[in-house]
Parts: structure tokens; C-alpha cells; sequence
């Protein structure tokens, strides 16, 4: 299985990443190279073996619903790149 | 000489007022500021010298506990209040964390100096310390090899004694294969025994935090105060932590020693494969019995690896967009334009390469051929090593199949994935691993890998440290030290 460069065009896209045509091509064969790793997987017989997604095989821990955190607001949007009225700022959405 | 003293040595020093803590951060950051090793990111030389006073002032009161003053290089990847946290990546280059991270707040309960912050490969992807926005880092040993990745900087920094320790994390070798070539000592836990909380995280299901030391006695010192439950980490697991210094001295009569084929097969340089089968007979002179035994599964390690890893780092590092922290691009004309602007500008090619393929096999069509499958493939990987330890209590084999490369030798991702291929399988399967000193090739240092069953840390630094008992290749330092 190989990616296009259309097909790595539209990665990008989904992982908000620019996909400049000067480097398309070159993106393009490092991704199908790294992908060639991945051809020996589908030979691996799996039948009847369930996915592991987490190594404690864990289950997610249960607190009571109290509060935890004080507001640290402003400490948060301290940092961000641009704020106003208490809100991250971005450009404009909805005119 | 103060820089060559061990984690334990300075302890006894403090105490016995032979030195005192100002002294003792001083005579490091000196040394920083002099070192071209590249190993640090950020030096808080007055942050430092605070926690140096005030470290003296419990000395002088009597309340000062064991790693009290003790100086530390901390990866860049732990978030620490008021100093910058980059991971080592240009997009998060801006950041200055509003909050601690578990590790750190445990360090700083403990009144260590925190140095500053140690180099690494950018947002922990790399093998080599060579994709940091910030440069790449030098090995003590040539400073024309790499020290490893991706806690390169905190290596480097213990190899070169330009920190008594240091903190790094291991999501697929990044503590035991910079251990490995810098010549030192590494512990990779058990998957939930150290807090990930303010940990940036890379793969949220094989992260895993540890030490960088001289000794495994000194590992086993860092240890006790890194390790422990944590409520704000919903994959910390509630169980005892032992004190790891307890049973360092046991005999290791009758320990039984599993060695893998598949470690010792093609790809492995015969100079590593000699020094690491000497290191097995040191056991084997020690009292342990040595068998040789089977991961059938391993080599699928490294594709079920750079599958799982890419999803779940893809997934991740979807939070740095430019909106609520780090790097914003210029002038954005749209919201869809500053992320995506943001993010290309931000991220380096690896980290880049890395999202995209986790993007493409995650994506609908692909999932179940890729993550599906590998996360089948690791179950498998998993059960080798449960299988394993029926018959055996530690396995041993190289850390990585050769010793520090060449800067810039790699020119493509995959031939540096391949390195991987002994370090991986065990955060897989979540199961803690070391690397030591075992001897030199080349002249360059070699890492034997000790992995241990779930939860047997105690077992991997109490044979570390017999180890370490009877050998002093640990104790070997670059020239110039």
C-alpha cells in the first residue's frame, strides 16, 4: 500500500499540517518509506487476539463529583498568544 | 572534584557540612556555562542558587532529608512554573508552564536545586538528540557522536558531570539508549509507577518517567521520591512504593538470567554483543544462572511501535493549535490559517512526519489495517514477556546495536527506527527496564539492558548495583572530567 501525493495532500489536511507542493514529493516518499516498515505487520497471524491498548489493562479510576481546581483563569490565559474578556482569541469566525 | 561524586557521596557531604549546597550549584553551573556540550535548554542559575539557600538552611536545622540540596538536570519535557518548557520544539518555544509538574513538585518537596533544563529530541521523538529546535547535543565521550535521544541532554549532562542527576522519560528507549551511549545509569519504571502529570506527552500509553544517574544506587535515591500514586494522573496506579535502596545489597545467588535469541541475532555489532556477554558472565561469576530463551515476536516491536506511538502522538499534539498557549505564526488571515500555519512553523519535519502517519492510520479505511492490527500484534508482543517470566526473573541483552553513532550519519527516519528495535518492545508491554555501564567498544560505552517483570524495579537496582559492586565501568568518565 503507497500514498499518493493527493492522498498525502489530504493527511495533511486532517492533521492541519501544510502540504507545500515544493515539498510534496519528498513527503510523499518518506511517509511510503516509513509505511514500507509497516508491510510485515499484515502478515502476523491475529486471529482470535484482542487489541491491547494500554499495558495495566486498567480500568478508569471513579472520584466523587467535588470540586478540585480553583479558578486559575487568568494564570492560563497569561500565556496564550492574544485574549480578550476572558476568552482565547482567534480570527473571526461568524461575521 | 565535586562533580565527580555520586548522588549518595554529595548526600553524605552536605550533611557532614564537608561542602555546602551554594558551593556545590555553584561549582555545576560553573561548569555548564563552560561545557559545549549543548545540554541544556534553559539555565536557571538564579532559581538555583534560591533553592540552594534554603536547601542549606534545613541542612543547618537538622531537617534536611536525603536529597535535600542536591543538585539536577530536568528534561524540558516536565512542566515547571515560571521557567520555559519547550520539549525541545520551536512551538512551544513561548511557554512558560502556569504549573508543576508531579515530578517537579516531588523534586522540589524534596529541596533539590534544579539546574535548569535538559535538551532533548523535539517533543521526545528522536534516537539521537539531533532533532532539538535548540541543536543538537554532544556525547562526553566524542563530541562528534550523538549522546542518544531522546533525554540526550540529561545524559550528556550526567556523563559529562555537569549535573550529579537528571530526570528523563522513555517512550520507546529515550532513558536507557542516551544511557546506554553516554556511559550511565538508566531506570525506565514500570508503565504507572512515576507520575505523568505535566509530563508533555508524546504516546500517553507508553510514556514513562525515570532517572539518569552514575549508579543504580543513586537511581534507586531519585527513585523513592519520583515514584508514587497520583490523583492527577488517571493511569497512575495506587500501589505501595517500596523504599528502592532496601534491598540493594541482597545477593543475587540464584538469580536466573533469560538471554532472547532475537538480541543477539544479525544487526548487532559483534564489539557490543562481546561487551555485553562479558557483563553476563559477571553475573553468571556473581551467582546467577544464565539461560537462553525466546521473544518470537520482537522484531514486530518496531512497526507495532511507529504505529502506536504516531496514533496516539497525533492525536496528543492536536492541542497545540496557536489559540490557548506556545508559538502563534504571524498575521493569521483565517482560524484555518493559523493552525495550520502555526503548526507547520512550529513543528520540525519529524515530529511533522510522525502526526501524519499516526493521522493517515487512524483514519477511516485505514484503522483497522494499521492501529487495530498493531495493537493485536502488541498483545502478542506482550505475551512473550509473560511467557518469559515463568522461567526467569531478569532479562538481559544490548540496549542498542551499536554505540554512539556519528552526528548526522542518519538521513532518513527509518534506518534511525531501526536502532530501536531492543528498547521498544518493553513499553509495549508497559514493563520497567534499565541500562549500565557494562564496558567500552571502540572506545565508546556500552549499555547492558537488565528488564524486569511488572513491578520488580527492586530487582533490576538491587542487580545493578551488585553489578556495580564488583565492576567500574560506571565509575569510568570521559576525558577532561
Amino acid at each position: 500500500m503507497s500514498l499518493s501525493e493527493q492522498q498525502v495532500k489530504e493527511i495533511a489536511h486532517l492533521a492541519r499540517l501544510s502540504a507545500d507542493d515544493g515539498e510534496l514529493e519528498q513527503t510523499t516518499a518518506e511517509l511510503n518509506n516509513i509505511l514500507g516498515l509497516m508491510a510485515d505487520l499484515a502478515k502476523i497471524d491475529t486471529e482470535g487476539v484482542s487489541p491491547m491498548a494500554h499495558p495495566l489493562n486498567m480500568s478508569q479510576r471513579l472520584r466523587e463529583d467535588e470540586v478540585s481546581e480553583i479558578d486559575q483563569s487568568e494564570a492560563f490565559q497569561a500565556i496564550a498568544p492574544q485574549t480578550g474578556q476572558s476568552h482565547f482569541l482567534v480570527p473571526t469566525v461568524i461575521e | 572534584m565535586l562533580h565527580k561524586l555520586t548522588v549518595a557521596e554529595l548526600s553524605k557531604g552536605l550533611k557532614n557540612k564537608e561542602f555546602s549546597s551554594v558551593e556545590l550549584t555553584k561549582h555545576f553551573l560553573n561548569r555548564i556555562n563552560q561545557s559545549d556540550l549543548n545540554a541544556f535548554i534553559t539555565v536557571t542559575d538564579d532559581l538555583a542558587l534560591n533553592q540552594a539557600k534554603a536547601a542549606d538552611a534545613k541542612i543547618a536545622n537538622g531537617s534536611a532529608g536525603i536529597l535535600t540540596g542536591i543538585p539536577y538536570a530536568h528534561k524540558d519535557i516536565f512542566c515547571t512554573t515560571g521557567v520555559k518548557t519547550s520539549a525541545g520544539s520551536k512551538i512551544l518555544d513561548p511557554f512558560i508552564s502556569p504549573y508543576d509538574a508531579t515530578v517537579s513538585h516531588k523534586l522540589n518537596s524534596a529541596d533539590t536545586v534544579m539546574l535548569g533544563k535538559a535538551n532533548m529530541d523535539e517533543l521526545a521523538m528522536g534516537s539521537s538528540n539531533e532533532k532539538s529546535y535548540y541543536g543538537p547535543v554532544k556525547n562526553p565521550w566524542d563530541k562528534n557522536k550523538v549522546p542518544g535521544g531522546s533525554s540526550g541532554g540529561s545524559a550528556a549532562a550526567v556523563a559529562g558531570r555537569l549535573s550529579p542527576f537528571a530526570t528523563g522519560t522513555d517512550t520507546g528507549g529515550s532513558i536507557r539508549q542516551p544511557a546506554s551511549l553516554c556511559g550511565i545509569t538508566g531506570i525506565k519504571p514500570t508503565y504507572g509507577r512515576v507520575s505523568r502529570y505535566g509530563m508533555i506527552a508524546y504516546a500517553s500509553s507508553l510514556d514513562q518517567a525515570g532517572p539518569l544517574t552514575q549508579t543504580a544506587e543513586d537511581a534507586a535515591l531519585v527513585m523513592n521520591v519520583m515514584a508514587g500514586f497520583d490523583d492527577k494522573d488517571s493511569t497512575s496506579v495506587d500501589r505501595a512504593v517500596p523504599d528502592y535502596t532496601k534491598n540493594l545489597e541482597n545477593s543475587i545467588e540464584g538469580l536466573k538470567i533469560g538471554l532472547p535469541k532475537e538480541f543477539f541475532s544479525e544487526g548487532l555489532d559483534s564489539g557490543v554483543a562481546e561487551t555485553v556477554m562479558a557483563a553476563v558472565k559477571e553475573f553468571e561469576s556473581m551467582g546467577a544462572s544464565v539461560q537462553e530463551m525466546s521473544l518470537p515476536n520482537s522484531a514486530h516491536a518496531i512497526p507495532t511501535y511507529y504505529i502506536v506511538a504516531p496514533c496516539e502522538c497525533s492525536s496528543n499534539l492536536s492541542r497545540l493549535d496557536g489559540v490557548r498557549y506556545g508559538y502563534r505564526c504571524e498575521d493569521p488571515k483565517d482560524l484555518e490559517d493559523l493552525y495550520l500555519r502555526s503548526r507547520s512553523e512550529g513543528f520540525g519535519p519529524e515530529v511533522k512526519r510522525r502526526i501524519m502517519i499516526g493521522a493517515y492510520a487512524l483514519s477511516a479505511g485505514y484503522y483497522d489495517a494499521y492501529y487495530l492490527k498493531a495493537q493485536k500484534v502488541r498483545h502478542l508482543i506482550s505475551e512473550d514477556f509473560k511467557k518469559a517470566f515463568q522461567d526467569v526473573d531478569v532479562i538481559m541483552g544490548p540496549v542498542s546495536p551499536t554505540t554512539a553513532f556519528d552526528l548526522g550519519s542518519f538521513t532518513d527516519s527509518v534506518s534511525m527506527y531501526l536502532a530501536d528495535i531492543y528498547t521498544l518492545s518493553l513499553n509495549l508491554a508497559g514493563l520497567p527496564g534499565m541500562s549500565i555501564p557494562a564496558g567500552f567498544s571502540n572506545n565508546m560505552p556500552v549499555g547492558l539492558q537488565l528488564i524486569g517483570n511488572y513491578w520488580s524495579e527492586e530487582l533490576l537496582l538491587n542487580a545493578a548495583h551488585q553489578f556495580q559492586g564488583q565492576t567500574d565501568w560506571h565509575a569510568q568518565m570521559p576525558e577532561g572530567v
